[in-house]
């Protein structure tokens, strides 16, 4: 019964996105051909953006972009995570700058990630560093306070156990506060790598280093709506591999003793 | 193993009144020693004082003569709340003690099986802890608590969150325990009940004057009886106490 259930699930959510490609066809094929409101090149088909596909990877090009873009994301993220949760065990660990870096924090964040990359390219030029500048800047106050809060949010109740089983304030850290955070340190990294991966396609899309941001600009200057799609898609299919294979794995491993949900 | 608090008080930072005026209280070796009082009396704060959770703004607490500055493993203390951490399973949970203790790996095991047994859970030993019910999270953190060889066990109203079934077979097989073991406990609770079934001497802290009103020695021999008539006498007498200035 269960499995009857999930298979025909499984076949309803490829019939969805069957019927969705197949109606995007028929809108295209309907608004260029049969009523001809659009000129062909307007419009992005289902059919041009796998022709796209085949043209970019028989050249070697897509996947050269989108390894670059991997590359330079992960570098940058990394960069970030290193940056973020040091920013994050300070703040928590002296009050002084938790009250004064929160508000400041906060402010920051409300600016999106793209408003760096002037500032960015001012500085650096139209290189690398420009870009990852832009990632660590867009991705790293979010990992500095999630990490303030994860740590925050230990209850008080195993500490206090711990403690009066004469742990030490290393053993505190480590055995008690970072295993106890570790939920919600994860999910706290899951979130800081989408807010890289989109600053990262904001600096891409406005320099010329090798990488999707790039291939997409490409697509928009040669006026190839199917290229500007494909690119778009790829760039989302990433992403949502990343947050399921990547962090999907690394939350199974966290959640294989610990009830699904935050229920603690 | 003695302890004695010496005309301890405890004034919160906020607080107008203290929590705890000036409390003289001994604890005998081997003793089982419970505290009764209104919420509110200041029972769980005498508790983490001695636990070194807390410092005493006044007087002190001294442990074989020494005084307590702060949390340690001979003052080993099992909560309401369970407090067994949820990454680690059941008997990684017992072990933890031992594991910051440096206690070699082989007696971890040894230590871990024997009270666990000891508590019936041997059995659920690989367990998750969000499997277990609440009365046998309690157990885990018992036989947690009992592998540390502590001059005083700690515990702060450690059934009062458990259905009254499960609380009253979790307090007659904590004396069945307590009578083949014989450790010091400092035991905190609200039921007047639980104190005399489980203690040689029950003190009765006043809400009012924030300190000990009277300290009961109850002879009665173990196994006790809830429904033995010198047990209800004593129930009345101290329940009485607890209560008294209410009207």
């Amino acid at each position: 019964m269960e499995k009857n259930k999930k298979i025909r699930e499984s076949l309803q959510t490829i019939g969805f996105f069957a019927a969705l490609v197949f109606l995007w066809q028929a809108l295209y094929v309907l608004g260029t051909q049969v009523f001809a409101l659009w000129k062909p090149y307007a419009l992005p088909s289902p059919a041009g953006v796998w022709a796209v596909f085949w043209r970019l990877t028989a050249d070697g090009s897509l996947l050269r972009a989108a390894g670059s873009s991997l590359a330079r994301g992960f570098l940058g993220y990394v960069l970030a995570v290193l940056l973020g949760m040091t920013m994050g065990l300070l703040m928590n660990q002296f009050g002084f700058l938790r009250r004064n870096m929160r508000p400041l924090i906060m402010g920051v964040q409300t600016l999106p990630s793209i408003c760096w990359v002037p500032f960015s390219i001012l500085w650096f030029g139209l290189t690398e560093q420009a870009i990852l500048f832009v990632v660590v800047m867009g991705s790293v106050f979010g990992l500095a306070v999630a990490t303030d809060h994860a740590i925050r949010n230990v209850p008080l109740l195993y500490k206090k156990a711990a403690l009066s089983m004469g742990v030490d304030k290393k053993q505190l850290y480590w055995k008690i506060i970072f295993p106890a955070a570790l939920p919600e340190l994860i999910a706290g990294l899951k979130q800081g790598w989408s807010f890289a991966w989109r600053a990262l396609m904001s600096g891409e899309v406005m320099t010329t280093c090798i990488g999707l941001g790039q291939t997409l600009s490409t697509g928009r200057s040669l006026a190839d709506m199917n290229q500007v799609m494909l690119v778009m898609a790829v760039i989302i299919l990433i992403g949502i591999a990343i947050d399921r294979i990547v962090f999907g794995a690394v939350e199974r491993w966290v959640y294989r003793k610990r009830p699904a949900q935050q229920e603690r | 193993m003695t302890l004695i608090i010496k005309n301890v008080t405890k004034q919160f930072e906020h607080a107008q009144e203290p929590t705890l005026a000036d409390i003289n209280l001994e604890i005998a070796d081997g003793e089982f020693l419970c505290v009764v009082g209104k919420s509110g009396c200041g029972k769980s704060t005498l508790l983490n004082l001695i636990a070194g959770l807390e410092t005493p703004t006044g007087g002190e607490i001294l442990l074989n003569g020494k005084a307590v500055t702060g949390p340690g493993a001979d003052r080993v203390v099992m909560f309401q709340e369970h407090a067994l951490f949820p990454w680690r399973n059941v008997i990684e949970n017992v072990k933890f003690g031992m594991e910051v203790a440096g206690v070699p790996k082989s007696q971890q095991e040894e230590r871990a099986l024997h009270y666990l047994r000891m508590v019936q859970m041997e059995a659920y030993r690989d367990y998750p802890i969000h499997q277990l019910s609440g009365g046998m999270r309690q157990r885990v953190a018992l036989a947690r608590a009992l592998t540390l060889d502590t001059e005083i066990l700690l515990m702060d109203e450690p059934f009062s969150a458990l259905d009254k079934q499960t609380a009253n077979r979790m307090r007659r097989e904590l004396q069945e325990i307590w009578m083949k073991m014989n450790r010091t406990v400092f035991f905190i609770t609200h039921s007047v009940e639980e104190a005399v079934y489980l203690a040689d001497r029950v003190v009765v802290l006043s809400e009012k004057e924030k300190s000990i009103r009277d300290v009961i020695r109850i002879d009665l021999p173990r196994p006790r009886h809830v429904y033995d008539d010198v047990f209800v006498e004593y129930r009345h007498r101290i329940l009485e106490e607890v209560q008294d200035g209410e009207e």
